[in-house]
């Protein structure tokens, strides 16, 4: 027990001083940057969850504090329009909250919002797309084509324009636009609502190979035979109350 | 050729043109007559007035009361940019928006303009200031108009694109990028196309206005160009502030679409 907890601290200690991939790429609009200092690292020690959510301020939604370990998942699950996705759009900073979040015990804040969502990246239940082709998209297009080829997807779609895509090819891209960038913990919306069985248990592997990779994954799921499949802990929302369910 | 003065006997036959408007509008019944003749009274009412206010403005050439014409004239042109968008901002910020640009943009390309080309003695006489100025801000009002009025409803159509760039960690100014450039491209128009088809298809209202007073063609052109140029700068100013203003208001701090800030649509 001792030493797997020696293990973990280890690793993260390891993981800090590398940056993360694309955190030079990114314009620090306030000039800020996070630096370590020996008090975090002593705080750290206690600390073994990866995504510590610790509070969250906002309107139509009270939390209970509550945390992700490395490559853990967690389901989110409750009736539509309970607040699911108000859940993780304010853990991905994307609506105006006030909140005590921290990744690797660093404060959000302490990051800038773009930083901080290529870290801990929100995926939509409904995709977006800003450019024509659908090649456009993809920060790393090698990996891309890899990871879109295990969901069933051929290479080639990446040529493609993203009008020729279907709703449900849509969905699986846009988590692979996700992944290629290596966030720290996915924030995923209904990710194989659509899908068919084939697709839906690609999408699984997939996220079974990020969890192995120490992703950390917070994902609504109305299904609870893959919420049994994917994740030991679920947290319950409804009527803007979140919680965690101990059954 | 020499200045031919009208009387309002002359003016008056061309009225009949209207009047003959509001007829056929009974006798089709379109609706019409109604608007055609409050359209018509307030225009002889406001531009007899204005013509007051500019012999009493003129005649005075105090650099208070000019100063004071051109603030009113910015006061209405800032208003006048936001009278019509769909998508306003909440609160002060749209009719501040509209009414800072135009003043930035119009009043600095019309001073540019009243120190450097033309250049009267004095520098603010009102028969000078006031018609540049006038134009000016006609056409940057148009310009911050419509790139507001893109900037804000693709911004609101767009959504889904601009947080699903937001949420992989692109900045507020990169997943705003193409809607702010779609309105740019909106408000520049119509002063692109204006200088594409000046003299093909329209004569410009100030240099036939310049050539039925009797001023020579080559030198009504010249103060056309000029008047283009100054109205293009001060087109692409306003619409370039207007738009970048009104994007970091969109956003926030912390990188997020303020979809909030605008008002519902009607």
């Amino acid at each position: 027990m001792l030493e797997a907890v020696a293990r973990r601290t280890a690793a993260h200690y390891r993981r800090r001083y590398r940056p993360a991939e694309g955190d030079i790429a990114i314009g620090l609009g306030d000039g800020r940057r996070w630096k370590a200092g020996p008090s975090e690292f002593a705080a750290r020690a206690t600390e073994v969850s990866s995504l510590n959510v610790e509070r969250i301020s906002r309107s139509h939604l009270t939390v209970e504090p509550f945390a992700l370990a490395d490559g853990e998942c967690v389901v989110v699950s409750g009736p539509s329009g309970a607040g699911k996705s108000l859940l993780l759009r304010a853990i991905a900073d994307l609506d105006p909250n006030e909140s005590e979040i921290l990744l690797d015990a660093e404060r959000r804040e302490a990051l800038p919002a773009p930083l901080w969502r290529r870290r801990v990246t929100y995926v939509a239940a409904e995709s977006g797309w800003w450019a024509d082709a659908v090649g456009a998209h993809f920060a790393h297009r090698d990996a891309a084509a890899a990871l879109a080829q295990s969901l069933g997807l051929p290479a080639a779609c990446l040529d493609w324009p993203v009008s020729r895509l279907s709703t449900g090819e849509r969905q699986r891209l846009a988590l692979v636009r996700a992944l290629v960038q290596k966030p720290r913990a996915l924030l995923l919306d209904e990710p194989t609502s659509g899908l068919d069985q084939n697709a839906a248990e690609a999408v699984e592997t997939l996220l079974k190979a990020a969890l192995a990779h120490d992703t950390a994954i917070l994902m609504v799921s109305h299904d609870p035979a893959q919420a049994a499949r994917l994740a030991r802990r679920q947290l319950r929302v409804e009527a803007g109350r979140v919680w965690e369910d101990r059954r | 050729m020499n200045f031919v003065p009208l009387g309002y006997g002359d003016v008056a036959i061309a009225a009949v043109l209207v009047l003959v408007n509001g007829l056929l509008s009974l006798w089709f019944a379109l609706g019409l007559e109604r608007q055609i003749a409050v359209a018509t009274l307030r225009m002889v009412i406001q531009l007899v007035l204005v013509g007051l206010v500019l012999h009493a403005l003129f005649n005075a050439e105090a650099p208070f009361w000019t100063l004071l014409a051109a603030l009113v004239m910015i006061a209405f042109a800032g208003r006048e940019s936001i009278a019509r968008q769909e998508r306003p901002f909440t609160g002060w910020w749209s009719y501040g928006l509209g009414t800072s640009t135009v003043l930035m943009a119009a009043g600095l390309v019309t001073v540019l303009a009243l120190t450097t080309a033309v250049r009267p003695q004095p520098w603010y006489d009102p028969r000078f200031a006031i018609p540049l100025l006038g134009m000016i801000l006609g056409n940057t009002m148009n310009g911050i108009s419509l790139g507001l009025n893109t900037l804000t409803v693709a911004a609101a159509r767009e959504r889904n694109a601009i947080e699903a760039r937001l949420a992989l960690g692109a900045t507020r100014w990169e997943a705003l990028g193409t809607v702010t450039r779609g309105a740019l491209k909106s408000g520049m128009l119509p002063i692109i196309n204006s200088m594409s088809a000046t003299g093909l298809v329209s004569l410009p209202g100030m240099m036939t206005g310049q050539i039925l007073s009797g001023v020579a063609p080559e030198q009504a052109v010249k103060y056309q160009l000029l008047i283009m140029f100054l109205i293009a700068g001060s087109t692409a100013l306003g619409s370039l502030a207007a738009v970048m203003l009104g994007a970091a208001r969109l956003t926030d701090q912390r990188h997020r679409l303020r979809l909030d800030r605008l008002r519902p649509a009607r």
